[in-house]
């Protein structure tokens, strides 16, 4: 197996990205409170069919994802972010 | 047991602009009987994110106001009696809530920054973050 590996070659060499670490938004931040009326600001935590990005895609801690949705639950409620879209953003 | 709420409500738009400051009138009166007013908003007309009754906008109201817990469940009552309302959320505000609701009163009477460079720099780095991921 060994041998085989360093038998590949690629056509265009492999990207070695280094990552960047996520971090968590609010906690850098020490935003306490997530307020659900502000939509503008919930809207970067959505993707285009206006469903909640998960924890591993934007870094949030789980105790600011878990107000995070609820913020996000009420905006929905009120109007102010769509249940169900397509090509939001 | 006295805690502070926020209520927020969408008066249907095909009132008047007279019969929809009536409505909030009523609404405000209704709390000062049992409560303490301590925020005050009229946000306007705005767009709705889908039709709610066939109606694609709304008059948007907030109140944050002191009150009994029972007062809660009479304000709903009213609320769903009435055919003007459209929607309608109340909440109890935690303490952040509260803190939270200070400042951005503090930064709007002072036209100060100090809530909003908060926030402002936070949006810088979520239009890095977005990049990145497309």
């Amino acid at each position: 197996m060994a041998q085989n590996q360093s038998e590949i070659r690629y056509l265009t060499p492999p990207s070695v990205e280094i990552k960047k670490k996520k971090y968590c938004r609010f906690k850098k931040n020490r935003i306490k409170y997530i307020d659900y009326k502000d939509p503008e600001f919930l809207k970067k935590f959505l993707n285009e069919q206006g469903k909640i990005l998960p924890r591993r895609i934007t870094g949030t801690s789980l105790k600011y994802q878990r107000k995070l949705a609820r913020a996000i639950k009420r905006s929905r409620h009120l109007a102010m972010l769509p249940y169900v879209t397509d090509m939001f953003k | 047991m006295l805690n502070q709420y926020e209520t927020v409500f969408i008066v249907t738009p095909v009132l008047s602009e007279e019969q929809m400051k009536e409505a909030v009138e009523k609404y405000r009166n209704l709390i000062r009987e049992e409560g303490e007013i301590v925020v005050d908003d009229h946000w306007g007309l705005r767009k709705l994110a889908y039709p709610i009754q066939h109606k694609s906008t709304g008059f948007y109201h907030m109140f944050e106001f002191k009150a009994d817990s029972s007062f809660v469940d009479r304000l709903e009552t009213e609320y769903r009696r009435d055919e003007r309302i459209i929607r309608f959320l109340t909440v109890r505000m935690d303490k952040y809530a509260i803190e939270y609701s200070e400042k951005k009163r503090a930064a709007k009477e002072g036209k100060s920054e100090a809530a909003e460079g908060e926030k402002t720099g936070d949006e810088v780095e979520t239009e890095t973050e977005e990049k990145k991921e497309e």
